[in-house]
């Protein structure tokens, strides 16, 4: 049933059959903003801001979890919708501790955008102060119960996206709480640590630790590349501050990854800065190592393969790539191996 | 492989075998899962009960070494039962009535007893497989690390080839490819037998293509030594300069004692690395490289997708891009090479030199990449191999007959020793180990034993135990697992001083050279 319309803010727009609300909406370019959507999962319609007036419903609509009918009249913006997502917001951050001075999502909050663009800090409402503990006891990621709005975008990302099952509601009314296994903390639980949790939540109530006092969103530069561990080749974002990796998070909508990274992708990247790297050449002397040059470690490397080749011919070296490096880099070590030594004695670890 | 990762989730019916998924390739695992929760019923054969085997329709918990067997079993019934895809195995394979008589020596009864499984399971599986179109095959390196891990192969291409699986999105043999460039070094052409572009080097005209391309006359036409062949040549004298370019073969090779002897008696070793590591101590130079973030250049992953990776920061004190270093050794033997870049590298001379690779230029790699074959520039990339006609005219079937591991257990090593890689850290931890908070989550090594073997010796869970083999003997902490079968252990090489090389046999597939990391026979006792 390709051409069907609906009313959006007063103009005619095209949908798909079974489209939510939320998503017509975004490919008619009209952004509704939401706290516990997630792209291709099932709603859950748990946060009560995408709220919008259908013409001739009895209450406001969640966007997120109604799907578009031909000719329905939706208002996305109207002074009701306004008005419920103001409530709904003074709603959300009077039931939290939500204070941004030092929260690592501060700058990338989306309960912190709704605040500021519906003018609310939550002070009409008592503010509740009787919060589950800060859990910070694993080593990647931090849990802030009292920043929790139990939007649920853990859960679903566990549950749906990369289907560890470790994360689910828990509790009843007042006492909800995210859980996982029998309320025990992460490293005590099936979570394995893949951090997808953090990169959904839309608050500071899941940040990374090892992020903490390292740099704002807006301090950071984001660079695309591509995971150095397995074999998938994740497409990640290194984000960067002062030439310095502080956070990596996975590319949305990329190929082969979209959207997820696993625990070595997301939080091993900080290798690079081990005091144990290699810096300077080292060429070894009576049993030890010592420091050279450049211009001393290349040249003696060359005369000693010319020296071998002379006295033994080329197919006396050998040598091994690297699987975990550049395309370009084994080329070149290829090309050295065939054009210059003239030997095709060079492999590399696929078969080991 | 044959398919992409995106067809994984997408998948109607999904076999796996021989592949820790959950553990070794995460995200992959979790578009099966997706896949399963969408509906899709999944098989999982593998020794151990592993993550993924819970959310299977069924876990097929095969022998150690048993997959021909297992797979022949599983193609008799397909035979047999007339349950095979006639149409396409006549119009697009060759080799059927060789694969046919095979297989008829492997009634599900006799598959049984070698694998372990029941003649039941293999029918139900076999019927199962044959009742949906198609199926996607996974598998790793539980396939490939076997003496018989060509065969292997072999048997899982013939399985999907008689159910009619090839050449299709959501079906194929998929091979996840363990390291983040493995894939790029083969394509790449750092093997022993073909230049870049899987070129031989002992077809003439690929030699006088290169020639010419490289400026030089006759580049060598014979094929060279593959990895043993490299460290067997050490102590003989045969090779007397070996370059060991990023690899840790102290720890990663099996039999570890044996690999640092072969090491030891080189005259020259030279190593590019990032950090010290157990193989640099037996170099004679070590050249400082650029790790992963301080460069520009590509990887190719198991989809044969070429993506950018992108530099962050400069490489530490006076450390350089490995690129660089191979030039600067070619400038000092007199040989000029032009390009200056790992893009020029790239665009003027990989995709000028390799027809798969013509395509793939950086300016059309921002984004996403391309999924070689891209044979010119305006090709979008091939997402799936094998479409309508395979690449090589005919599928070729090709009967294989089971062979047991080299070495298999007696009354002084009783257990077989299974090898593979964790979660939480990568290889020999040259990189995992350096970054915070890993080694929190996994701070030793453990041998997995099965709550049966455990009460037989009296070990409880978490106490030290000796595993020992014919090559050596490590002491480690015992996990006693009922994920694991009785008489199977199974360890990791992360952590050196229990590395499972220590005990490993260095018994090779005759045709790939690949070590039997998945069975060697060991014993266990209390520390």
């Amino acid at each position: 049933m390709s051409g069907a319309t609906f009313m959006l803010n007063g103009r005619s727009v095209p949908f798909k059959l079974g489209q939510s609300i939320l998503d017509a909406a975004r490919d008619n370019g009209v952004q509704i903003p939401t706290l516990c959507y997630l792209k291709g999962l099932a709603p859950s319609g748990a946060c009560r801001i995408c709220l919008v007036e259908v013409k001739g419903a009895r209450s406001l609509m969640a966007a997120c979890s109604t799907p578009v009918a031909p000719e329905m009249d939706v208002n996305t913006e109207s002074a009701r919708v306004h008005e419920a997502r103001k409530l709904n917001t003074e709603l959300l951050l009077a039931a939290g501790r939500h204070d941004c001075l030092l929260c690592e999502a501060n700058g990338d909050c989306g309960l912190q955008e709704l605040a500021y663009q519906y003018k609310v800090d939550g002070s009409s409402f008592p503010r509740r102060d009787d919060f589950h503990p800060v859990e910070d006891i694993n080593p990647f990621i931090v849990r802030d119960f009292s920043r929790c709005i139990l939007c649920g975008r853990c859960v679903q990302a566990c549950n749906q996206l990369v289907v560890n099952r470790a994360i689910s509601h828990g509790y009843r009314g007042k006492g909800s709480k995210i859980v996982t296994g029998g309320d025990n903390p992460y490293h005590q639980s099936d979570c394995v640590f893949c951090g997808q949790c953090v990169e959904v939540c839309p608050t500071g109530a899941l940040t990374e630790k090892k992020l903490r006092g390292q740099g704002r969103p807006w301090e950071t530069k984001r660079i695309r590349t591509t995971c150095p561990y397995c074999g998938v080749g994740c497409q990640m974002w290194l984000h960067v501050k002062d030439n310095r990796i502080v956070k990596v998070t996975a590319v949305e909508g990329a190929a082969p990854n979209d959207g997820r990274l696993c625990v070595k992708g997301r939080f091993g990247y900080d290798f690079i800065y081990s005091e144990e790297r290699l810096k300077t050449p080292l060429i070894r002397e009576n049993g030890r190592f010592r420091e050279a040059s450049w211009d001393e470690a290349l040249n003696l490397v060359a005369s000693k393969f010319g020296e071998v080749i002379d006295k033994h011919g080329p197919d006396a070296i050998a040598g091994v790539s690297c699987a975990r490096s550049l395309n370009e880099d084994s080329y070149q070590m290829q090309k050295l191996f065939r054009a210059v030594f003239k030997t095709n004695n060079i492999d590399h670890c696929a078969r080991t | 492989m044959t398919n992409s990762f995106v067809d994984f989730a997408k998948a109607k019916m999904i076999i796996v075998i021989g592949s820790n998924m959950t553990e070794a390739h995460p995200v992959a695992a979790s578009f099966v899962k997706q896949a399963v929760l969408a509906g899709a019923p999944l098989f999982v054969a593998d020794p151990r009960r592993t993550a993924l085997a819970d959310m299977a329709e069924q876990h097929i918990p095969i022998r150690v070494g048993s997959d021909v067997a297992f797979l022949n079993g599983l193609m008799n019934v397909l035979i047999t039962e007339d349950l095979y895809d006639k149409e396409y195995v006549e119009s697009r394979c060759s080799g059927f009535e060789e694969l046919r008589a095979k297989v008829l020596e492997y009634p599900p009864e006799r598959a049984a007893e070698i694998s372990g499984v029941s003649a039941e399971t293999i029918r139900t599986v076999a019927r199962r497989l044959a009742s949906v179109k198609p199926v996607m095959l996974m598998y790793t390196l539980g396939i490939t690390e076997h003496t018989c891990g060509v065969n292997n192969v072999l048997s899982c291409a013939n399985l999907q080839m008689l159910l009619g699986n090839v050449g299709f999105e959501c079906g194929g043999v998929n091979p996840l490819r363990g390291q983040n460039n493995v894939q790029g070094a083969c394509d790449m052409g750092a093997l022993p037998n073909v230049f870049p572009g899987y070129q031989r080097v002992d077809n003439a005209e690929a030699r006088a293509k290169f020639e010419k391309a490289w400026g030089v006359t006759s580049l060598p036409d014979k094929p060279g030594m593959m990895i043993p062949q490299m460290l067997e040549g050490l102590p003989s004298g045969k090779i007397k300069a070996f370059y060991i370019f990023g690899e840790n073969l102290a720890n990663t090779e099996p039999d570890i004692r044996h690999v640092e002897h072969c090491l030891e008696s080189a005259e020259f070793i030279v190593c590019h690395d990032i950090f010290p590591t157990e193989t640099t101590r037996f170099a004679h130079v070590i050249f400082p490289a650029a790790a992963w973030s301080e460069n520009d250049g590509t990887f190719s992953n198991s989809e044969r997708r070429i993506s950018r990776v992108r530099t962050a920061s400069p490489p530490p004190g006076e450390a350089k891009p490995n690129w660089w270093i191979f030039r600067e050794i070619a400038r000092r033997m007199g040989h000029k090479w032009p390009s200056k870049s790992a893009r020029e590298i790239w665009d003027n001379e990989i995709s000028v030199l390799a027809p798969s690779m013509a395509g793939v230029k950086y300016n059309r790699i921002r984004g996403n990449g391309l999924q070689w074959p891209v044979p010119h520039e305006e090709h979008p990339g091939t997402p799936t191999l094998h479409k309508h006609r395979f690449t090589a005219g005919l599928g070729a079937l090709v009967p294989v007959d089971w062979t047991p591991p080299a070495e298999v257990p007696d009354s002084k090593y009783p257990l077989v020793l299974s090898t593979g890689r964790r979660l939480y850290h990568y290889h020999t931890r040259t990189q995992t180990g350096r970054a915070a908070g890993l080694n929190d989550l996994l701070g030793e090594e453990t041998a997995d034993i099965s709550p049966i073997d455990a009460a037989a010796l009296g070990i409880v869970h978490g106490e030290m135990i000796r595993v020992a083999s014919r090559r050596g003997e490590v002491k480690v902490r015992a996990n006693v697992s009922d994920r694991i079968p009785k008489g199977v252990v199974w360890m990791a090489f992360h952590f050196r001083e229990a590395c499972a090389n220590w005990l490993t046999n260095p018994a090779f597939d005759p045709v790939s050279q690949t070590a039997e990391y998945k069975a060697c026979a060991v014993r266990i006792e209390k520390a």
